[in-house]
C-alpha cells in the first residue's frame, strides 16, 4: 500500500513540476537575462518584471502542485527513491516538453544526457 | 559562460540538495500522512526542520530563475539532477538510508549524463532568436532604449 502511494505521488509531480518549469522557463527567457537587467535597473526592476510576466503565477501554481505532492510523497516513500525516481523522470519529459512547447533544439548531446539520466534513475528505483 | 553563472548552477545543487534532505527530516518526524489526513499535510510547514528545508528552497528557487533567465531549460535541468545524486548521498550518510549497488550504478549514470550537457553550449538557437539575433538580450536592451 505505501509503494502505491509513493508511485502514485511520483506520477504527480512528474506531471505538475515538468508543466512548472516549462511555464517557468518561458517566462524568464521572455524577462531575459536577469543579471544584465540588476545590474542596469536594480532588484526591484527584475522582481517587478518577474512578477510582471502572465505565465509565472500560473508556473508557480504548478509548482506548489508539485511541491505537496513530494511532501506527500515523501511521508510514504524513502527519500532516494521518491526525490530522484520524480525529479529524474521529471528530467526526461522536461526535455520532451522544451523541445515541443519552448522549441529548444534538444541536440545529440543532449538526448544521451537524457537518456544516461532516465537509466540512472530506473536502476535507482530498483 | 563566466564564473558566476556557473556559481549559480551550482547553487542549485546545493540548495536543492540541503532542502530536500532537511524536508524529509522533517517528514520523517510527522510520520505517515494519509489521504484521510489532509490537513496534516497543510500544517507540515509548521515543523521547524520543514520550515528550515522551503527556506533552502526558495534559495534554489531564485538561482533557478535566475538560470532561466539564460540558459535553456534542457541545459539547467540536469544540472539540477546532480542534486538527486547528492540527495542519495545525504539518504545514506544522514539518514542511514540503504544503497544497494544497483543504486550506485545509477547514481553514476545520472553523473555522466550531467557531464555530458554541461560540456555543451548552455543555449540553444530558438526560432524566436533566429528572428531577432541576440534574442536572450533583446528584452532587456529594448526597454533600456525605450
Amino acid at each position: 500500500m505505501n509503494e502505491i502511494y509513493a508511485w502514485a505521488a511520483i506520477g504527480l509531480i512528474i506531471l505538475a513540476s515538468t508543466t512548472g518549469d516549462v511555464l517557468l522557463s518561458y517566462s524568464m527567457k521572455r524577462v531575459g537575462d536577469v543579471e544584465e537587467l540588476w545590474k542596469r535597473r536594480g532588484i526591484l526592476a527584475v522582481v517587478g518584471r518577474v512578477l510582471a510576466t502572465p505565465t509565472f503565477a500560473p508556473a508557480l501554481m504548478a509548482m506548489g502542485v508539485a511541491f505537496y505532492s513530494l511532501l506527500f510523497g515523501l511521508s510514504w516513500g524513502n527519500l532516494s527513491l521518491v526525490v530522484p525516481a520524480s525529479a529524474s523522470l521529471t528530467f526526461v519529459a522536461n526535455a520532451v516538453a522544451a523541445r515541443i512547447f519552448l522549441h529548444e533544439r534538444v541536440g545529440r548531446r543532449r538526448w544521451i544526457a537524457a537518456l544516461l539520466v532516465a537509466c540512472g534513475v530506473v536502476l535507482m528505483a530498483v | 559562460m563566466t564564473f558566476r553563472k556557473y556559481l549559480v548552477l551550482a547553487g542549485i545543487t546545493v540548495f536543492a540538495t540541503v532542502g530536500d534532505s532537511l524536508l524529509a527530516r522533517g517528514m520523517k518526524n510527522l510520520g505517515n500522512v494519509s489521504l484521510h489526513n489532509l490537513p496534516g499535510l497543510l500544517l507540515a510547514i509548521l515543523n521547524p526542520w520543514v520550515t528550515a528545508g522551503i527556506l533552502l528552497l526558495l534559495a534554489f528557487f531564485a538561482c533557478y530563475m535566475s538560470a532561466l533567465s539564460w540558459a535553456d531549460l534542457t541545459y539547467v535541468l540536469p544540472a539540477t539532477s546532480l542534486s538527486y545524486v547528492l540527495v542519495a548521498l545525504i539518504g545514506h550518510f544522514r539518514l542511514h538510508e540503504e544503497i544497494s549497488p544497483t543504486r550506485w550504478l545509477g547514481i553514476a549514470l545520472i553523473a555522466a549524463g550531467v557531464g555530458f550537457v554541461a560540456a555543451g553550449p548552455s543555449v540553444t538557437p530558438t526560432r524566436q532568436h533566429r528572428n531577432a539575433p541576440d534574442g536572450s538580450r533583446d528584452t532587456v536592451s529594448q526597454e533600456m532604449e525605450s
